[in-house]
């Protein structure tokens, strides 16, 4: 018998994160009050700018598929009980890998350089992953810690990269050559053109297809296979795992490369497709945003999903609003996606208890009434 | 059933407590029925059931961790609305937990006064303090040092510190939860003195417990919790082991087991001059030699903590040998270099751990990803490289059903399995991998009755199948019961070696004390 009240599953994963969201709303709201607009005017700019009109969606969904990639890295860590804070060092280099590939192996065909590029990343972002992970593994080093440092020590190796390197002759800004046009991830509106399809332009491409197919892997490899049921014993006791035979330290090392790799597709997104070039800094926080998702969407695919394109919304939304009513500045915008993240994230339990209690209370009374009708 | 007890005697003497129709749920689980309960004043009064039979909870709701959801609670006579356990100490409740609630940093005085530190300057409170702690430690026997660090204290003496903390808050009624469970003999009857002392006193003690030679030993009414409902109140000179068993389980029980003589064939495991160190390095076994044959059950007793753990951990792979050998059927599997836990599951040797919650499964998972544990690369498992939960959950129901798990649902999270049905569901996964070996520690700690009686006929027919069993247990009488041959070990050092049939609690007390087999059989002899 458990001296906790298990919550029901719809509570846990449905109702909770609504009413966190809609508490971080409500005070967004209060904010936005406090300012002297109209909270509900700025809702529906919001929702307009993010779902209004199909150019608005694209851009929803190209932010979406960034916080896919990095919520599912912060997830597959997370099984395996470790705090990845470093997906975004490890798409950021994840970056370096695509654009070298995409501009060293130029001469390959397009369907190779897609699969090619990928490979690069993954193997990039993981590898970049390796050495937290085998510092946490094999000689007790935090992964918070090494995970933070990896993100400063990845900014400034690309810094020098960028600046050193990889600038193309003649140019002032700190940025890789473009990436040659047939070798760009192709833009979801010129696919949909094949089938008939027309929209406005927007920098969603192929990657969000990459993400949907990354979300069901992951799904997969966590509840469907035995590395996955490892990676979760390793994760959650780590005495029961070396009881079964599973060693904990391979089963970290593996864990976060795996999420190192979905981290890095960030860079898919954004080299190969949006940007089509390396640019400085051009993870712009996706990888710690993509904490926040991972905790709303409770570590499961399906959760994520939608925690990004709810993000996604903010994301676009957000800049929409900036846009259509000038007090709202960037930094109100910045505000009100703070808000969502604390509440949703790091305050995620925050209602549980009290939700718990009301939960408690209703299911005895209605015990009771059924007895009694059942006695009568 | 209900029958209420001791009113003669005491007269018009109000109870110390009075419970009455004491309702509460968790969720789906009903964990008290309208419980009726009278605890008499300046008596020791026992409280027993099955592990999850709602004494625990009954036990929080008195001293205000949990509200109830009906009925009332009534002490010396007043009705006392507990909200938390603040107003349980201002009616002179005070509670000992199973775990202890001590800063381990902090002196016994300091642990004492915590949370009634009384003023801001801390010196004044320390000063009366010290004299009121000195006055109850003489009072009631206590004899402990207010400035030793708490830390530093064996747990006898822990308990101890947690008793007078209830005592210096003006406890008159003190309820012990499970106390003699982290406790050596020798600890337990002197917790035992105290609680006389303190009875003498005229305080009032409750005593939860399911070891029920204690509640004969100790106590003088008892009353019997089974399901969630208080099924019988006795008094303790009128009722038996035997009748309280089977109030609390609900039928007959076999307190002894029944076997046939051993049949042992070959050697199966021989163990050469195995070492083994801890995390620190410090030497936990000290050059073991033993064999376990087919057809045997080789028991390992001693005090917890004389390597018995390391010793089972080390031939189930989980950790490596620093000296010595192993050989499984002549083969050498000496855990370390390429013989962890996996290869020896591969090679026919089955585990059931010492601890069920840290080591034999994920309390997190459900009960069918419990049943995989060790066991998930199995190609039966599998269906290319995706799990086959289907299969799973059917070897799991099966599993449930030929090990009488209760409830049989393999969806269910292991955490809310009672302890026996958790053991239960671990030996299925071990004993019906038919194992050449199986190395069982503690079956039954934290194990209900009704499922000692089955666990152990288990194991027996593990023997009578023709396997090797070793077992290790700190329980003599489980030992002694199962058993065909006693190893004891004190300090690391297998000391001797004793036949079941030469075997009393006698000769194995003094070996687990480290005297010489032969001294000890003396001993008895002239005894």
């Amino acid at each position: 018998m458990s001296n906790v009240v298990q919550l029901p599953r719809w509570i846990d994963v449905g109702l909770l994160p609504i009413l966190n969201l809609v508490l971080a709303l409500a005070v967004s709201g209060l904010v936005v009050l406090a300012i002297g607009e109209n909270p509900i005017e700025v809702v529906e700019v919001l929702l307009y700018g993010a779902f209004g009109y199909d150019e608005a969606w694209g851009y929803t969904l190209y932010y979406t598929t960034n916080f896919v990639f990095t919520g599912l890295a912060f997830a597959v860590a997370f099984q395996c009980g470790l705090f990845n804070i470093g997906a975004e060092g490890q798409a950021y280099i994840g970056g370096l890998g695509v654009a070298l590939s995409a501009l060293y192996l130029d001469f390959l065909p397009f369907p190779v350089m897609l699969i090619v590029s990928a490979i690069a990343a993954a193997a990039f972002g993981a590898g970049w992953a390796y050495i937290p992970a085998y510092l946490q593994a094999r000689r007790g080093s935090h992964i918070v810690i090494t995970t933070i440092m990896f993100n400063f020590i990845a900014s400034s190796v690309m810094v020098y990269l960028l600046v050193n390197v990889l600038r193309p002759e003649g140019s002032m800004s700190p940025e890789s050559a473009r990436i040659a046009e047939h070798l760009t991830l192709p833009n979801i509106v010129s696919l949909a053109s094949w089938f008939g399809i027309e929209a406005a332009n927007s920098p969603l491409n192929l990657s969000f297809v990459y993400a949907i197919i990354a979300s069901v892997l992951v799904w997969l490899l966590i509840w469907h296979t035995r590395w996955g049921y490892s990676i979760r014993t390793a994760g959650a006791n780590s005495v029961a795992a070396t009881y079964a035979g599973i060693e904990p330290g391979r089963h970290i090392i593996m864990a976060m490369m795996i999420s190192g790799a979905l981290a890095s597709f960030v860079a898919l997104n954004e080299v190969m497709g949006a940007q089509q070039r390396l640019l400085i800094d051009f993870t712009a926080g996706y990888g710690f945003v993509g904490i926040a998702v991972a905790l709303m969407g409770r570590n499961h695919p399906f959760g994520i999903f939608l925690a990004s394109l709810l993000f996604g919304m903010l994301y676009q939304g957000g800049a929409e609003l900036g846009f259509e009513i000038p007090t709202i500045s960037n930094d109100m915008v910045v505000v009100i996606q703070g808000l969502v993240i604390l509440f949703t994230g790091a305050m995620g339990n925050m209602l549980r208890p009290g939700v718990g209690g009301i939960y408690q209370k209703l299911y005895v009374a209605w015990i009771n009434r059924r007895n009694s009708r059942e006695s009568a | 059933m209900h029958q209420m007890h001791g009113t003669g005697e005491t007269g018009a003497v109000q109870p110390a407590i009075e419970l009455r129709g004491i309702d509460k749920r968790f969720g789906a689980v009903h964990a008290n029925k309208e419980i009726d309960l009278k605890v008499d004043k300046g008596t020791i009064h026992g409280i027993v059931g099955e592990n999850g039979a709602g004494k625990s909870t009954l036990m929080s709701i008195l001293y205000g961790f949990y509200q109830a959801d009906g009925g009332t609670i009534h002490v010396d006579g007043k009705l006392c609305d507990i909200k938390g356990s603040e107003d349980a100490i201002a009616a002179g409740i005070g509670m000992v937990h199973q775990h202890f609630m001590l800063v381990e940093t902090f002196s016994v005085l300091e642990n004492v006064i915590l949370g009634v530190e009384g003023g801001a300057v801390l010196r004044d409170g320390v000063d009366k303090a010290r004299v009121e702690l000195e006055r109850l430690e003489r009072e009631y026997s206590l004899d402990i040092d207010p400035d030793a660090i708490v830390g530093d204290l064996s747990v006898g003496l822990q308990q101890r510190v947690e008793i007078l903390k209830a005592l210096y808050r003006g406890a008159e009624i003190l309820i012990l939860d499970e106390p003699t469970g982290v406790l050596t003999p020798q600890e337990a009857d002197h917790l035992f003195r105290i609680l006389a002392t303190l009875k003498e006193q005229g305080k009032t003690v409750v005593l939860i417990t399911h070891k029920l030679r204690e509640i004969m030993a100790a106590t003088d009414n008892v009353s019997v919790m089974r399901q969630g409902a208080m099924v019988a109140d006795r008094k303790t000179a009128q009722t038996s082991p035997e009748e309280l068993s089977e109030l609390m389980v609900g039928r007959r029980v076999l307190l002894r087991l029944e076997k046939g003589e051993a049949n042992p064939a070959a050697t199966v495991l021989h163990v050469n001059n195995l070492c083994v160190d801890n995390a620190q390095g410090v030497r936990k076994v000290k050059n073991a030699s033993f064999t376990v044959r087919a057809g045997e059950i080789v028991g390992i007793a001693g005090v917890s903590g004389n390597g018995q753990s390391e010793l089972l951990e080390a031939l189930g792979g989980i950790r490596s040998a620093s000296e010595g050998s192993v050989l499984l059927n002549d083969q050498d599997v000496t855990p370390g270099k390429g013989v962890d836990a996996a290869e020896l599951r591969k090679r026919g040797v089955a585990h059931v751990p010492e601890d069920r919650h840290r080591m034999a499964m994920v309390t997190g998972f459900t009960a069918k990803e419990a049943a995989i544990l060790g066991y998930e690369d199995d190609p039966a498992y599998n269906k290319g490289i995706l799990l086959d939960w289907n299969a799973i959950s059917k070897a799991t129901a099966n599993m449930m059903s030929e090990f009488d798990v209760r409830p049989d649902d393999p969806d269910l999270k292991a955490a809310n399995f009672s302890g026996g049905n958790q053991q239960k569901l671990v030996l299925a996964r071990e004993i019906m991998r038919d194992p050449e070996l199986l190395l069982v520690g503690q079956p039954t700690r934290g194990v209900d009755i009704g499922a000692i009686e089955f666990i152990h006929k288990r194991i027996v027919a593990m023997r009578d199948a023709g396997k090797a069993v070793l077992l290790v247990s700190v329980e003599l009488d489980e030992i002694m019961s199962l058993a065909d041959r006693i190893l004891v070990m004190c300090d690391g050092v297998i000391i001797g070696e004793v036949s079941a049939a030469e075997a009393n609690e006698r000769i194995l007390g003094l070996m687990m004390a480290g005297v010489d087999p032969n001294q000890a059989k003396a001993a008895e002899g002239q005894a």
